[in-house]
């Protein structure tokens, strides 16, 4: 027997939405500005396994060279649409309640564990799933940190001296681009896994995040 | 997506979306259940899609409408309002009282990066150089010597010099407060903008009142204790760290208080006029 679930409130599938191709346009922009000094890589000491410096030849191939003011301006004008847009979810989150099923709880780490297990077929039993599982969680709080980690170290490299304390905070203006960088570094993973559950979990799973409602079956 | 929808009441199911696999009523109940889900995951579906797709189609267009826009400073004219709206917030806020960090000479960078070369002419005699002030209160323009500058109290700091490129060095300056030469020569009350030039007008800044008045912003004729080279900007460049570098001209020529917003090098190159920090 089928029955119809209220899963996503109305305002948080917009936020979502919204905050996708904000997002993207974030990332991108953010790119441009990163070519015009590309320095930061992976590696140990004087070990470099990956070179974030990729060759100048990378950036005009994906036509990202030459475009630092472009870049610049796009960014400080998403970045406040990015910004209302992630306070807003903020927001409702905490008025609406939906922080319940959002926040991870002490139980959170060890279950988040065993998702990953049974993900990777490691762990037959299914770990327990509310609403969302402990990784899910876990990750959807995290990426709200990070969002609000975005946005300091933004503020702290935007105005360094007139939120001089900020850029202090971070270790100095060198130090507060690096933790931008590598924040933007972290969406993108985030994207690559997120995208990759999705489409595991199915269609009446993403098709919730459009409609609001999911079909649960029942023997 | 959509609104959430009221409770449907229970509709008339067309005989043909019932599948019922025997003759058991119950079963024929929840057949006509899955039905009447299936049915409104239907009717969901084809308007949360709809909505999608419209509002894909809409961001799409903003964006190519965005895009497409009349330029205006190299940069859709959107985006150059942008900018300007974060200017007027950034000077509301700004104060002279913020001052940028201040290093111990051990942070000093080994190389003190040159970046830009606009308006230094390789055949410009520094000999005769001399800073030209213009729209001096009820006065002549005046014209000073490095002598006069040197006149000034001497300002020592070691700060960063943040390029818009995202690089920065630290540095030691050492030049004459720009607040105490407009004081000796001031602007009528109330003048918003400083205008500054390289010699022959190459290079050139539009600059707000506010950080011209900051005490950290210097008219330096040293640079790491040895006078300006002739890359630094010689004899006297601007050392400003409220603003980005592209903001601290080389080899200035020209200071020009101005009620009209004058024009920038860079902020005519698709760059924020403001550039401050």
């Amino acid at each position: 027997m089928k029955d119809l679930e209220n899963k996503h409130p109305l305002a948080i599938r917009w936020f979502h939405w919204i905050n996708f191709p904000l997002l993207a346009v974030m990332v991108w922009s953010g790119l441009l500005i990163y070519w015009a000094n590309p320095v930061y890589r992976i590696g140990f000491g004087n070990h470099t396994l990956v070179k974030m410096r990729v060759a100048e030849k990378t950036f005009e191939k994906a036509n990202l060279a030459f475009r630092l003011a472009e870049g610049l301006s796009l960014h400080f004008f998403f970045m406040w649409l990015f910004a209302i847009n992630g306070i807003l979810y903020v927001a409702y989150t905490i008025f609406s309640g939906e922080w319940r099923y959002l926040l991870p709880d002490r139980h959170s780490w060890v279950e988040a564990i065993q998702v990953t297990l049974h993900d990777l077929h490691l762990r037959k039993e299914p770990p327990p799933q509310a609403k969302y599982n402990a990784a899910q969680r876990i990750s959807y709080t995290a990426i709200i940190v990070m969002g609000l980690g975005s946005l300091l170290t933004g503020l702290a490299i935007y105005k360094p001296v007139q939120f001089g304390w900020l850029t202090f905070l971070f270790g100095g203006y060198q130090m507060a681009r690096f933790f931008h960088f590598w924040i933007t570094v972290g969406y993108v993973l985030f994207f690559v896994v997120h995208v990759a559950q999705v489409i595991k979990t199915g269609w009446n799973n993403f098709r919730a995040m459009i409609i609001g409602r999911e079909v649960r079956t029942y023997d | 997506m959509t609104d959430e929808p009221e409770v449907p009441e229970v509709p008339e199911v067309p005989a043909e979306e019932i599948v019922i696999s025997d003759g058991d009523t119950l079963r024929k109940a929840i057949a006509v259940h899955d039905a009447v889900v299936d049915r409104e995951v239907r009717r969901l579906s084809r308007r949360g899609f709809v909505v999608a797709g419209v509002a894909t189609v809409a961001a799409y267009g903003a964006w190519k409408w965005l895009r497409l826009a009349k330029r205006e400073g190299d940069v859709p004219w959107p985006l150059r309002r942008g900018l300007e709206a974060n200017e007027k917030i950034a000077e509301a806020y700004f104060s002279n009282r913020r001052l940028s960090r201040e290093f111990p000479p051990s942070a000093i960078s080994a190389n003190a990066r040159i970046n830009g070369g606009v308006g230094l002419q390789a055949n410009y005699d520094p000999d005769h150089w001399r800073l030209q002030i213009e729209g001096i209160s009820g006065q002549p323009p005046a014209s000073l010597s490095l002598a006069d500058i040197k006149a000034f109290p001497r300002r020592d700091m070691t700060t960063e010099l943040r390029c818009i490129e995202g690089w920065s060095i630290i540095v030691h300056w050492t030049g004459a407060r720009l607040a105490d030469v407009m004081a000796k020569f001031p602007p009528p009350p109330r003048t918003p903008y400083v205008a500054m030039e390289s010699p022959g007008g190459g290079y050139y800044v539009g600059l707000d009142m506010l950080s011209c008045m900051h005490p950290q912003t210097l008219l330096a004729y040293e640079i790491n204790g040895a006078p300006l080279s002739w890359q630094h900007g010689a004899p006297l460049r601007l050392a400003m760290p409220v603003k980005y570098g592209y903001k601290q001209i080389k080899r200035i020529a020209t200071i020009r208080y101005t009620t009209v917003r004058p024009t920038d090098f860079w902020g005519d190159r698709g760059y924020d006029w403001y550039g401050g920090h």
